[in-house]
């Protein structure tokens, strides 16, 4: 469950889960977290809560809503996020879904009318430690107890320690000429006539033949129709022109 | 009329590097120019049982369908023929999955996203339920042909949310219509033009959720020529990208232009089939 936490200067005041979808912030006492202090507007702010995600809006409060020192009228609240309101703070934590597995965490459910009122059906509010036995969701019971909490989704930080590879032509008109392989595909040749791809892959370049009657020739050798690993200082040779394939560091 | 020779027609389903199990499920039937991603959703093997039920039994009525009557053919409400089966077939579909999972008690809950398409007369037919979508591209341009049924669409279309903001979402994988969940299902089904040398993407939310559309669009661009490699290709990427689910992709190249028999003489023999 993701929560904010209401701190003044270095005080910590107060922990507020968000479990209702309007989580509403302002000086007057009805607001779900009232804040008594004059620079705060009678109904200030409120969160709105969507199974995992929360977003913040400002209710066109006299003195603003700040997020991580940015003046905002609505802003989809990420983990981390601290909401500024006058001398108050309000720190967004938000929820890693704690599923049994991670390959859960991906999958595909159907949602129900009605069931975005309810927290999210597979996320269990009890630490992972505790060693009761995983509810019943089924299967892929392999992850360690003790799983790191999965990153939000974004991109997986694969980020590759992969050196940057290039290409330098090394025959015909544009003898010479150096191309960087940064894109995760890099097309050469003719269309029509030969083609081969190199992909960049985490743990290293490939190069492939797309089309035409050609293989292309790495190190005096033609490919097949397979995927080949290129090693620096590779030689290809691609409707009759040759290449090096090199490493940058 | 025989599709092979205008379409050509690449299917390929991966597991994905997590899951040990492929709860997605494609078919093609390349003569009869149809083509079906499924990606199961349920406990156990549930999920695969529902994949697997919707694409063999729209493989099997679709065929029967389309070889009773040409898929463009117009019926007294001035819906194609194509249109009219698929509304037809995908209820029938979701009938019996609803049916299957509650009668069996390891099935129930079980469902399925479904993304059809037949290729008729220079268009397209495309219905489609869920997430599990189908892209186009078509000279230099990729884009998206179905709209996914999912909250963080619904989301995106009601501007809470941008679809820049979109990828950070932890409500991803929410699907607000699928087949089998209830007795009867809307399936969205819309006709698209199509020019030769358009490249069709039929995915799962597999590939779609690892691999930006961007980089799809520039693998389905660059590979074109070889849809074998152009889907091996896809599928490797998802998985280096961590592959959390099962991947599907279905790729269709079209060849050239199938405009429908109109002449009077078309239509007199016709009535002899």
């Amino acid at each position: 469950m993701a929560k904010l936490i209401l701190s003044m200067e270095t005080t910590m005041l107060k922990e507020i889960p968000l479990t209702k979808e309007r989580t509403t912030i302002g000086r007057k006492p009805h607001n779900d977290i009232q804040i008594d202090n004059l620079a705060i507007s009678g109904e200030h702010a409120v969160v709105i809560t969507i199974l995992n995600d929360s977003f913040l809006e400002d209710l066109g409060s006299t003195n603003g809503t700040f997020i991580n020192g940015q003046s905002v009228k609505k802003h989809f609240l990420q983990n981390g996020d601290v909401i500024e309101l006058g001398k108050y703070r309000l720190k967004y934590v938000g929820e890693v879904p704690q599923q049994t597995s991670s390959a859960d965490f991906e999958k595909t459910m159907i949602l129900r009318p009605g069931a975005a009122h309810q927290p999210a059906p597979a996320a269990p509010m009890a630490p992972a430690a505790a060693a009761a036995p995983a509810p019943a969701v089924p299967a892929h019971s392999a992850t360690s107890p003790g799983m790191a909490a999965q990153p939000p989704l974004a991109r997986p930080a694969a980020a590759p320690v992969l050196p940057l590879g290039a290409i330098q032509i090394l025959s015909g008109a544009n003898a010479g000429k150096e191309m960087e392989l940064t894109k995760s595909l890099t097309t050469l040749g003719r269309p029509g006539v030969q083609v081969a791809v190199i992909a960049r892959r985490p743990h290293g370049y490939f190069i492939t033949h797309v089309e035409g009657a050609n293989f292309p020739v790495v190190n005096g050798k033609a490919l097949d129709a397979q995927a080949h690993p290129l090693a620096d200082h590779d030689v290809v040779e691609l409707a009759g022109t040759k290449m090096e394939f090199f490493l940058k560091n | 009329m025989d599709m092979n020779a205008v379409l050509e027609i690449v299917t390929r389903s991966d597991p994905g590097s997590v899951r040990t199990n492929n709860e997605d499920a494609v078919m093609a039937n390349p003569q009869r120019g149809f083509a079906v991603l499924a990606d199961g959703m349920g406990g156990y093997n549930a999920g695969e049982v529902a994949s697997g039920m919707a694409t063999a039994l729209l493989g099997t009525e679709l065929e029967k369908a389309f070889i009773a009557r040409e898929p463009s053919s117009m019926d007294a409400s001035g819906k194609s023929w194509a249109q009219v089966s698929l509304e037809k077939e995908m209820a029938r579909v979701n009938a019996t999955i609803y049916q299957a999972a509650l009668s069996q008690p390891q099935y129930a809950g079980m469902g399925t996203t479904l993304v059809v398409a037949v290729f008729h007369d220079n268009k397209v037919t495309v219905g489609h339920i869920g997430d599990s979508r189908l892209y186009r591209w078509r000279g230099d341009e990729f884009s998206q042909i179905t709209r996914d049924h999912s909250l963080l669409q619904e989301q995106i279309d009601s501007g809470l949310i941008t679809s820049e903001q979109a990828r950070f979402s932890q409500n991803k994988n929410l699907v607000t219509r699928a087949v089998g969940i209830d007795p009867e299902v809307q399936a969205e089904i819309h006709d698209h033009d199509v020019l030769p040398g358009d490249v069709y993407l039929f995915c799962s939310d597999g590939l779609n959720d690892m691999v930006d559309d961007e980089e799809l669009a520039m693998t389905v661009g660059a590979l074109s020529a070889n849809l074998d490699l152009c889907a091996t290709q896809l599928i490797q990427m998802a998985n280096d990208n961590g592959g959390r689910d099962n991947v599907s992709v279905i790729l269709v190249r079209v060849k050239g232009e199938y405009p429908a028999a109109r002449g009077w003489w078309a239509r007199f023999l016709a009535w002899f089939k």
